[in-house]
């Protein structure tokens, strides 16, 4: 964004102070405008006719320095760019990066729908949500419109995520528009050869479009100039994925190099990069090198620039890391990671149900309680306030002792004598140390579980009813 | 109130200052640009004016665009001849490329070098090892086109002077030296193509087999025997006995420049900084996830202990991938970025301890304790990827040193930091028709 300070922002504010924004004052809105915490319009009075014209100005200050590409419609619908930093710490990396999985217009009608829907169906439950991939990348191997256009169409019966449409061959790139123009794909690519076919493409069915120039940077550039200058701003720039060599660590460099103009305000090479670690399947022939190889590639555009790629294994040991990956990077340095200090119910417990105790770090709270929900244990489960630090660092820190778990009892009105059958507390096992200190200080019995809560459910059948 | 501004005047105006763009200038009420004068215009301030009176355009295009006056039309005619704008109805179409270079500058705020350090000592050193390896000496973040990266990032593999659990995929390497701490070192080397090797002194640790330092410096010296690459010793991690068991060890090793791993905040790094100075090794400096606290330890290591700036490493501590990663990445990219814009503090190469991804659940757990989940796969494969990009990542972040464990993950760090470092020929491959060809 082209503005640095709140001071700055607040010039084009109405000046009321009057709140409805959520913040007290204009001046404090306009820093939740800087860090982008709340929107433009979250402020309802500068959307009054007499502040049009200020409101316009702002948004246009505001813009993100690499603009913001949205890919798909309704409830699935992908956005990618939008960033204004270099290093996630100096604000926090938006709009993560979008996994695209292939499939290909010479696969089998079953095989599609059978991949399709692995890829729709991949979930994997970290801090409270579960990770999923976000689109589906159509490719045209036979290079026939009829058969692209019968995949896509397949593909658009069997699942709703956002679409890549990839082919050289604007006859192709047609066939696949006139079935899912109406769901915004992304079309990939317009090269060196065929830009004015596929400019004609994105315009008719206005949608966004790739740009395609393997380690040409002024082509790149000239293409994105070329397109805008027709009136195309949803580009998505793909600089070509070379897998190995130097080729590769040109890859890399040319990565760097146009998000760093971009964000110096370049706005001529400003939008989402694309990176296809499919490539890594031209170099190997093994599937097991191929998927890790890929993936390495995938991290490195994950933590360097990529906003969107191209991917083709569909195997775990490539699908965790990517999406853990990508998480990394894109989880925002600024937001707190703690849960409410409480004690939950988990299920439905009764009194003969037992009470764990777990702290109130996001990531520990929530992987102890996925442990115990999806394991099917009705029970208690407490989140110590220990300043959001997980159990084994808040028992060396001093942030997880007896006396934080009484309180924690206290403060949530929950009396183990009298709400449990058992009086007993269940410990992490690597807070195990804490024992002899809680009996004391909460007058209960305690247990000491196992060090992982993936393992509660092995340790209950033979610890839990505990013998009287 | 109108004013009339000559260009003439403005550059007056400006001209004590160093006036490139004319940021933060709102030009308020009515003003007239005289342009007839000619004379006397600075060429930056020319352009920047320029700059602001395109900013004004669009401003006062957006204002009568809400009024209801056809902007577009009135802009495709007067921009036409410029741009080659084919007509106004409908969409523009160009039929030739508006050609466009590309530019982008180096990082203006990199002015510092990393210090560079290295390990072992070859005989003209006063050492047995073949060779030194020396980490460090950056000017920018890694593989990064403003300055080259110096040297190549290396992998120190993990050898334990006990056996240990450990995942079963990274057992199953081990299985025939786990009780023989040299020949576990020579594996690494000769099968596993480790660049160093590091002796965890663990047994030592009151709470196992409490073995007296004097025993465990043996087994140093056994490792010292097996392998001839630099060495890194580290403790049991016991604040009160690896003073001792560093102290010992460092001394059987003397000049070989060995690792010594690790002086930190919660034990006394005084005793372990005073024997690396006093037999001739590199001190890591490790703390816990915390700038602050790695440059109080540096410091203190530096000012209180006198350890030289090039025997001094850090370990800030890495978490595994889904476990902290995020911390752990940033905490080492800004580490790396202060130490090149100049915090002489910071600006010490870095060592992560990578095996820490096999603390991960997801590298060991044969599957998902979560019936939610999809199918996690088989942990053969799962284990070695979660080290793998744990590793990278840092690698990315500005990390020079891997301690490591399973030898298929060390092959593809290894792999794929020597390919951005540059030392990786490969056959080109032509990517222009990917889409087909996989
Ligand atoms: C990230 C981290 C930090 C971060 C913490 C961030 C945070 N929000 O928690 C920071 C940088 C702040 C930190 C600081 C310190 N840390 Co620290 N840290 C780690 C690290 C790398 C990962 C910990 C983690 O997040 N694990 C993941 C979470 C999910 O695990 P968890 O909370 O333990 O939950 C699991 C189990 O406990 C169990 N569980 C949880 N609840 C329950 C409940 C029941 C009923 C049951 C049965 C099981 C169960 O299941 C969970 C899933 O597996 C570990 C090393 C490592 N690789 O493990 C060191 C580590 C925990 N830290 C350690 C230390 C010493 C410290 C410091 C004291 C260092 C210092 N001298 O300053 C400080 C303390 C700071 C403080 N408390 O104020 C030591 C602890 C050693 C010990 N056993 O005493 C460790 C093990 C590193 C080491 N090897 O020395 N640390
Ligand atoms: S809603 Fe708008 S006018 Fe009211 S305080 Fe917030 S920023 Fe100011």
């Amino acid at each position: 964004m082209k503005l640095n300070s709140p001071l700055q922002a607040y010039k084009y504010l109405p000046g009321d102070n009057c709140g409805k924004c959520g913040v007290p004052t204009c001046m404090a809105f306009a820093s939740h405008l800087i860090d982008r915490s709340l929107k433009l319009t979250d402020c309802t009075p500068i959307l009054e006719d007499k502040y049009k014209p200020k409101l316009i100005e702002l948004e246009e200050l505001l813009a993100p320095e690499i603009r913001e590409v949205e890919i798909g419609v309704g409830e699935r619908v992908v956005k990618i760019g939008g960033d204004d930093v270099l290093y996630r710490h100096k604000l926090t990396f938006f709009n993560q990066t979008a996994l695209a999985y292939d499939v290909w217009d010479t696969m089998d009608e079953m095989d599609i729908v059978e991949r399709v829907n692995r890829i729709k169906d991949f979930r994997k439950f970290y801090v409270g949500e579960f990770l999923k991939l976000d689109m589906i990348a159509v490719r045209s191997v036979s290079d026939d419109p009829g058969k692209f256009a019968d995949t896509v169409k397949k593909v658009l019966e069997t699942s709703d995520l956002p679409l890549v449409l990839c082919s050289f061959n604007p006859k192709v790139l047609k066939a696949g528009l006139e079935v899912a123009g109406e769901r915004n794909p992304l079309i990939y690519a317009a090269t060196r050869g065929n830009w004015q076919e596929v400019a004609d493409l994105a315009l008719e069915y206005k949608v966004p479009v790739t740009l395609f120039a393997p380690d040409d940077l002024d082509l790149l550039k000239s293409l994105a100039k070329t397109f805008t200058e027709m009136g195309m701003e949803n580009l998505v720039l793909d600089p070509g994925t070379f897998p190995s060599g130097k080729q590769l660590k040109t890859t890399f460099e040319n990565f760097l190099k146009i998000r760093r103009a971009g964000i110096e305000c370049d706005r001529g090479i400003a939008f989402p990069i694309m990176a296809v670690p499919l490539t890594a399947w031209m170099m190997h022939n093994d599937p097991v090198s191929a998927s890790y190889w890929e993936t390495v590639l995938a991290s490195v555009f994950t933590v360097r620039y990529g906003d969107i790629m191209l991917l083709h294994s569909i195997e775990p040991h490539s699908l965790l890391p990517e999406l853990h990956i990508r998480d990394t990077i894109y989880t925002d340095p600024r937001k707190p990671v703690t849960v409410d200090p409480d004690v939950y119910e988990v299920g439905s417990p009764t009194a003969d149900s037992p009470f764990f105790v777990t702290t109130n770090f996001a990531l520990t709270y929530y992987t102890v309680e996925s442990d115990l929900s999806s394991n099917g244990i009705d029970c208690y489960l407490m989140a110590v306030d220990t300043e959001g630090i997980g159990v084994e660092a808040a028992v060396a820190g001093g942030q997880l002792t007896a006396a934080k778990i009484k309180k924690g009892l206290e403060d949530a009105d929950f009396v183990l004598k009298e709400d449990t059958s058992h009086n007993t507390i269940i410990l992490p096992g690597l807070a195990a140390r804490l024992q002899g200190d809680v009996e004391d200080e909460t007058a209960a019995n305690v247990m000491i579980g196992p060090p992982d809560s993936g393992r509660i459910p092995g340790w209950m059948e033979e610890k839990w009813p505990p013998v009287k | 109130m109108a004013k009339k501004i000559k260009l003439s005047n403005l550059t007056d105006m400006f001209k004590d200052m160093d006036v490139e763009a004319l940021e933060g200038v709102t030009i308020e009420g009515d003003i007239e640009l005289d342009l007839s004068g000619g004379g006397g215009l600075d060429p930056a301030l020319a352009y920047s004016l320029g700059h602001e009176a395109a900013q004004i355009a669009v401003h006062i295009a957006n204002i009568s665009r809400l009024l209801g006056y056809p902007v577009e039309q009135a802009f495709a005619g007067s921009m036409s001849a410029v741009s080659g704008v084919e007509g106004v109805a409908g969409p523009t179409r160009l039929k030739e490329l508006i050609f466009s270079k590309f530019e982008v500058s180096n990082a203006e705020e990199w002015k510092h070098k990393i210090q560079e350090v290295t390990l072992g000592a070859t005989s003209a050193d006063g050492g047995t090892r073949k060779n030194t390896i020396t980490i460090g000496g950056e000017n920018a973040l890694p593989y990064y086109f403003d300055a080259p990266m110096p040297h190549r990032n290396y992998v120190t593999m993990d050898v334990f002077d006990m056996p240990i659990s450990m995942a079963k995929a990274v057992r199953t390497h081990y299985e025939d030296v786990m009780n023989d701490p040299a020949e576990w070192a020579k594996k690494n080397v000769r099968e596993f193509n480790a660049d160093m090797v590091t002796i965890h002194l663990i047994s030592t640790d009151p709470l196992l087999n409490d073995t007296p330092a004097k025993e465990a410096a043996k087994v140093v010296e056994d490792v010292l025997q097996a392998v001839d690459v630099p060495i890194v010793i580290g403790g049991s991690g016991n604040p009160e006995k690896d003073p001792e068991v560093l102290e010992k060890a460092a001394e059987v090793a003397e000049g070989e420049r060995v690792l010594l791993a690790s002086a930190s905040l919660n034990l006394d790094y005084a005793r372990i900084a005073e024997a690396a100075n006093k037999y001739g090794h590199a001190v890591l400096s490790w703390t816990q996830l915390e700038i602050n606290a790695q440059k109080e330890l540096n410091r203190k290591l530096m000012k209180q202990c006198n350890v030289p700036r090039e025997n001094i490493v850090m370990d800030p501590t890495t978490a595994a991938l889904g476990y902290g990663l995020d911390y752990a990445y940033t905490n080492m990219e800004r580490i790396r970025l202060a130490g090149l814009m100049g915090d002489e503090e910071l600006a010490f190469p870095m060592s992560s301890g990578t095996t820490n991804a096999w603390g991960a659940r997801e590298t060991w757990m044969v599957s998902s304790p979560l019936k939610q989940d999809s199918d996690w796969g088989p942990r053969e494969y799962r284990g070695p990827m979660w080290e793998i990009v744990t590793g990278l990542s840092l690698a990315l972040a500005g990390n020079d040193l891997f301690m490591m464990m399973h030898p298929g993950s060390v092959q593809v760090l290894k792999e794929i930091t020597q390919t951005l470092f540059g030392s990786i020929e490969n056959n080109p491959i032509d990517i222009t028709n990917w889409i087909g060809e996989v």
